[in-house]
């Protein structure tokens, strides 16, 4: 229980409470600011949030990473009546993605720098409060308090592709806006049926170290893991809950997807390693083949859909549902290889495709097309783009020596070796083909745009990548490298909250007198032991062949 | 080992040498000239031949089994108890390939920059070039699998891009990624290969590693009942070799891969890349050697591919294409080499392809220079206009096709005499045997018909080409001759025992120590000196495959020029299936690449979009709107209705309470 109470309080500067409040101070700063005035707009948003950036940095230093717990908490009675607390604290596996958070939100204003149009003050206030949002959910260490901001970062994504989007924005607005939100609604029921959950002799809370270890009945973890799951699914978005995310990507403003792929999507995967998995740790150990079986499927499903766009965002899209499939799989793993490659590919998913939105915008600025027969031979016009097109396929068809192979080799490499509870073993030899269909798609949207012959007029005139532009790319793609060439430094923070995580998702909560539940979960252990018999059983007799082939 | 060798830097140089021109090549080009980009890459591969002629000879003065193995630069991937260390393993297997690989790059980066000459995209071809030098040598150099895996996939990229170099013509993308895809089918093999090593260790609470001096261990081997896996991780590892080294089922990128400039196809399609199948064979050898069905199972594989690659050869007009299959062919003979266990066998034609395969493809490239057409039936007679590239040509192919003391020669009759007389595999060597020799028959055949066509007779060539035939400049030429040489004499390495004397196979017990923890688990002969059936089989092998050169000779050179056109007449058909490489392409494209197609179609169109979320996500949201549209009724605003609804509610509520 120690390992599960363990946290570290925040000593002087309330660093997470200034990360977490500092962009929605600037989007009041900036609603302070007369409407037309949009270079204005445009530049304090990117001078605030590249400060918060800075800021952010300031975790790195404090950060210890030989803690498992939370660190740098900070907790204050917020609603006192029902125990709801102000409470920020930031672990192993949220470290990287708080900085992601900030590292893009800059990126992302000065790469959509000309794209925006209209309402420019409306979208950088949008954009400021949904980093706020992102952070807060990402930090939030009270369940109530984190289904506020989970819910808040609906608003400015709604507002984002609604306002700004393309033709068919308002469907998709609806579609996004309407199935996250009922899927979060069973969540917040769960939310407050844990909190009845609490033995009485505890003071009501909503602490989600006090829910650590709550005994719950088999059935209740079940439907409960339903309803967090659920939420984070769509969220994922985890096959089949996955149709509203093409959509929206592609209506949303290239900022809009960026941080859709980028950030919000990671919330889905981020909230089943922090919530749904450690809560409900039997529920868990019945879910996994069922959750890996949808990744595998989504990472399969995800790269044959992709490979059938004719519109690059929407290519794009799609081999989001592949990658996150990867996350997913490594997730239901639970083996210290695969939850870090898993958080290593949330990292990757958010520099790679991020990066492939940014450059999939700076295009359709220029050509206000993302059809992929309007396009061809572009290398030879823009060189520059090519080298950085080039380079971020590579990452995301995850080859050796960038970030994506990390990730990838990690998950599959500790999913298959793990020999868990259950054996996942087939799930990485078809997931696996994902290798093989990845290319294919992202080999064949390089060739069509990219070669061929440049024989359309409107593409021979087309401009190379500007400075700004080039500014944009060049942190993501040194990242790419950075991170595949040097992947430990991003892994050493995680070992210790990661095996905590094993720790507490592989923990049994059974009450005492839960006697079906028991039953059934004893059922999985005696498959798990007469597995490992049968193979015992069957190395012998390989051994028994080896020698005898050996010896003739 | 530890050494003070600088081995990192064998991999940095080339490294360097593509950011160089990777950044500043376009600058270079500018204010200076082309002969900078090509020096900065050339260099780059030159300094790293330097060191490793270091290590050939440090290892040399080192006991026999010394390997060097500094210690590693830092930690690459830490993750619980997987531990991958960037560091290098330097055996004396590893100083072979280092040795040709920075030897016949420097000699193909020295070739290109004549041959690449005022192309558009210098500087990029050179970044690329030592792009590839770098992975290949990290390749050869990593100090376990996923090193080599690095460098496995660095290759591919590499030659991706330079299959695509000209990149305009959809054809020649079309290869690249052709080339890509495919290896990265054998790649999927490569990496569960690597997963069930990692799961044999796993199960038995080991630490999971990859490091190759780690798997070697026997003490490691037996605690992980490696053995018990060796069949099923060496057959997923030999799908991996299956795509790079182009083996049948997944060769059919090769051909295509032709696409690229031919100094290209020379280094990485011919003499380097396509070995590294090979190579990972050799490497994990203490593995394959304890499974007898994975090594019939490369030697089959190896076996049919020599044969098969061979007969498609025979027919091919494009110079290039026979040398890829050629190249196909003869990567065949490697695999039956290292696949029965003679590893030393199967890594010495490696060793000699390279020489006079890199030859051939660099003399067709001074051919394409000359006549701007890969077509033999536009060729002819070029002999007299270009006599440096005709007498090297003619060397390699001498070379090829097993004359006596040339280098082939030696490399094949030992694989051949190896592969007939050992019982290490399921099917009974004497049959691979004859599927080789009438391979060699096959490679007989069609070199030395496509030397005569290309380099005897008269030019067949338009006029004004003729007009304009010269001998290509020397930075072309020197490698040809050096490549030539070596071609011709390289055999000397490895001499049979059987020669007058019986002198001293170097290249043998040169890899010896390599292979040593292999030779328990494997048997060659029968114990008795069976020097004699060895002279008799490579007679009968050498016999027929000089009735097969003499039979091209007389056909395309000699007095019965009319006989191919009559021989393609009466066995019209099986003429149009050779010419047409028996439609693997065509099959490919039918069984797997539309139905990929359709199927992505209706996975978007029908599964997606129609079901799951027309009917199951909207149908679910037009419930809620129906749900909406009853309650709805409940809201009317209508003051009466509501006040029935009280009352209602009040009887029945009074009902169930006397009720109860």
């Amino acid at each position: 229980m120690n390992l599960i109470d363990a946290q570290q309080q925040a000593a002087g500067v309330p660093w997470l409470s200034i990360i977490t409040w500092l962009p929605m101070l600037g989007a009041f700063i900036l609603m302070g600011v007369p409407k037309e005035h949009d270079k204005i707009h445009k530049g304090l948003a990117l001078a605030w949030s590249g400060l918060v950036f800075l800021i952010s940095l300031a975790i790195v230093p404090a950060f210890n990473g030989d803690l498992a717990g939370f660190q740098l908490v900070e907790s204050k009675a917020w609603i006192e009546a029902l125990g709801i607390r102000y409470a920020l604290g930031i672990d192993g596996i949220s470290y990287w993605l708080v900085i992601l958070t900030t590292f893009l939100t800059p990126l992302i204003i000065l790469g959509t720098w000309g794209s925006v149009e209209k309402k420019v003050r409306e979208f950088m206030i949008c954009f400021l409060v949904l980093e706020t949002a992102m952070l807060g959910a990402l930090l939030a260490m009270d369940l109530f308090f984190f289904y506020v901001f989970w819910e808040m970062m609906l608003i400015p994504m709604y507002l984002l592709i609604g306002v700004w989007g393309g033709k068919d924005r308002i469907n998709a607005t609806i579609k996004f806006f309407i199935y996250t939100a009922v899927g979060s609604l069973l969540m917040l029921v769960a939310i407050f049926y844990l909190y009845a959950q609490l033995p009485a002799e505890r003071a009501p809370s909503f602490m989600l170290t006090d829910f650590y270890g709550l005994k719950l009945t088999l059935k209740e973890q079940l439907y409960l893991f339903g309803a967090f799951g659920l939420a984070f699914a769509i969220k994922v978005p985890l096959f089949p809950f996955h149709t509203w995310l093409p959509r929206a990507h592609v209506q949303a403003p290239t900022a809009g997807s960026v941080i859709l792929a980028g950030v919000l999507l990671k919330m889905g995967t981020y909230g089943f390693v922090r919530f749904a998995m450690p809560l409900f740790p039997d529920a868990v150990k019945i879910f996994t083949p069922y959750i890996a079986g949808l990744a595998v499927i989504g990472i399969l499903y995800g790269a044959f859909l992709a490979y059938a766009q004719s519109d690059v965002k929407r290519l794009v899209a799609y081999s989001s549902v592949s990658h996150l499939g990867f996350v997913m799989l490594g997730l239901m793993a639970a083996s210290q290889q695969a939850v870090e490659g898993a958080v290593m590919q949330m990292l990757n998913h958010g520099i790679s495709t991020g990066a492939l939105f940014l450059l999939v915008g700076m295009i359709y600025d220029r050509r206000h097309t993302r059809e992929i027969s309007e396009f061809g031979g572009i290398s030879k016009a823009m060189p520059i783009f090519a080298i950085f097109l080039m380079i971020v396929t590579l990452s995301s068809v995850a080859l050796p020596g960038t970030n994506g192979f990390i990730g990838e080799f990690l998950i599959f490499a500790g999913t298959f070796s793990a020999d868990g509870l259950h054996d996942l073993r087939w799930y990485v030899g078809v997931g696996a083909l994902g290798v093989i269909f990845g290319a294919l798609y992202m080999l064949y949207m390089f060739q069509q745009v990219m070669f061929g012959p440049l024989d359309n007029p409107k593409n021979k005139v087309l401009k190379d990548l500007n400075l700004r532009e080039v500014v944009v790319m060049v942190p993501l793609i040194a990242l790419i490298f950075i991170m595949g060439i040097a992947p430990n430094y991003f892994l050493k923070p995680m070992h210790a909250s990661v095996d905590r995580f094993l720790t507490l998702s592989q923990a049994t909560t059974l009450p005492a007198d839960d006697a079906a539940g028991r039953a059934r979960i004893q059922k999985q252990l005696d498959k798990r032991n007469e597995r490992m018999e049968q193979r015992k059983a069957e190395e012998g007799k390989a051994t028994d062949t080896r020698t005898a082939g050996v010896s003739r | 080992m530890e050494t003070n060798i600088p081995i990192h830097l064998i991999v940095l140089f080339p490294l360097l040498g593509a950011i160089i021109n990777g950044t500043i090549g376009g600058l270079l080009r500018r204010k200076m000239s082309e002969s900078a980009i090509a020096g900065i890459a050339s260099a780059a591969t030159f300094l790293p031949f330097m060191i490793a002629v270091e290590v050939f000879f440090t290892l040399k003065g080192m006991p026999e089994n010394a390997v060097l193995q500094p210690a590693p630069m830092f930690d690459w991937i830490i993750s619980g108890n997987f531990h991958v260390p960037m560091g290098f393993y330097v055996d004396h297997m590893t100083s072979v390939f280092l040795l040709f690989v920075t030897g016949i790059g420097f000699l193909i980066h020295i070739y290109s920059a004549s041959y690449m000459h005022d192309d558009p995209g210098y500087y990029k071809f050179f970044t690329y070039l030592n792009l590839f030098m770098f992975s290949m040598l990290m390749l050869v150099t990593g100090e376990n699998l996923l090193l080599m895996f690095v460098g496995w996939e660095g290759v591919g990229v590499c030659s991706y891009l330079l299959i695509g170099y000209w990149y305009e013509d959809h054809k020649n993308a079309d290869a690249g990624k052709k080339a890509f895809i495919t290896n990265r089918v054998g790649d999927f093999g490569f990496l569960l290969g690597m997963f069930f090593i990692l799961y044999a260790l796993g199960t038995h609470d080991m630490p999971l590693t990859l490091s190759f001096d780690k798997l070697m261990d026997p003490a490691v081997l037996a605690q992980a009942n490696l053995g018990g896996y060796a069949t099923i991780i060496c057959l997923l590892m030999f799908v991996g070799a299956m795509g790079k080294s182009a083996q049948i089922p997944l060769f059919v990128w090769l051909p295509d891969a032709m696409a690229g400039p031919t100094s290209v196809s020379a280094l990485i399609h011919a003499a380097t890349m396509v070995t590294a199948g090979v190579f990972m064979v050799s490497r994990m050898n203490f593995l394959f050697s304890l499974s007898p069905e994975a090594m019939t199972v490369v030697t089959g594989i190896g076996a049919a591919t020599a044969l098969f690659a061979a007969t498609i050869g025979i027919v091919q007009n494009d110079i290039k294409k026979v040398l890829a299959y050629s190249t196909v062919s003869q990567l065949g003979y490697m695999f039956m080499g290292v696949g029965c266990g003679a590893y030393a066998a199967g890594l010495f034609h490696v060793l000699t392809h390279a020489f006079f395969k890199a030859c051939l493809f660099l003399g067709s490239g001074s051919v394409i220079h000359a006549v701007h057409s890969q077509d033999v039936r536009e060729m002819g007679g070029l002999r007299k206009f270009m006599p440096i590239t005709g007498w090297t040509f003619l060397l390699s192919t001498l070379a090829i096709i097993g004359t006596p003391l040339f280098s082939g020669f030696f490399s094949k009759d030992e694989i051949l005499w190896k592969v007939f007389s050992q019982n290490n595999t399921l099917i009974p060597g004497p049959v691979f045997w004859v599927v080789g020799v009438l391979g060699a028959m096959c490679t007989a055949f069609y070199m030395v018909r496509v030397y005569c066509l290309t380099f005897e007779g008269e030019f067949r060539g338009s006029e004004k080409t003729k007009h304009h035939l010269h001998e290509s400049p020397k930075l072309m030429t020197i490698p040809l001759i050096v490549l030539a040489g070596l071609a011709v004499v390289g055999g000397f390495l490895g001499m049979p025992h059987w020669l007058p004397g019986h002198p001293h196979n170097f290249f043998h017990d040169w890899l010896h120590p390599v292979f040593a923890a292999s030779d328990a688990n494997l048997s060659f002969g029968n114990g008795e000196d069976q020097t004699a059936l060895e002279l008799a089989l490579m007679a009968i092998s050498v016999g027929l495959a000089a009735l097969m050169a003499l039979l091209a000779y007389m056909m395309y050179a000699g007095k019965k020029k009319e006989l191919p056109g009559k021989i393609r007449q009466s066995v019209g058909g099986l003429y149009t299936v050779l010419l047409n490489k028996y439609y693997v392409d065509e099959l490919y494209v039918a069984v797997i690449v539309n139905p990929i197609k359709r199927f992505s179609s209706v996975c978007w169109r029908i599964i997606d979009d129609g079901i799951i979320d027309g009917v199951l996500v909207n149908r679910v949201a037009g419930l809620s709107v129906k749900l909406g549209g009853v309650t709805k009724l409940l809201t009317s605003g209508d003051v009466q209705r509501y006040a029935a609804f009280v009352f209602i509610g009040f009887w029945a509520l009074m009902v169930a309470w006397i009720a109860g």
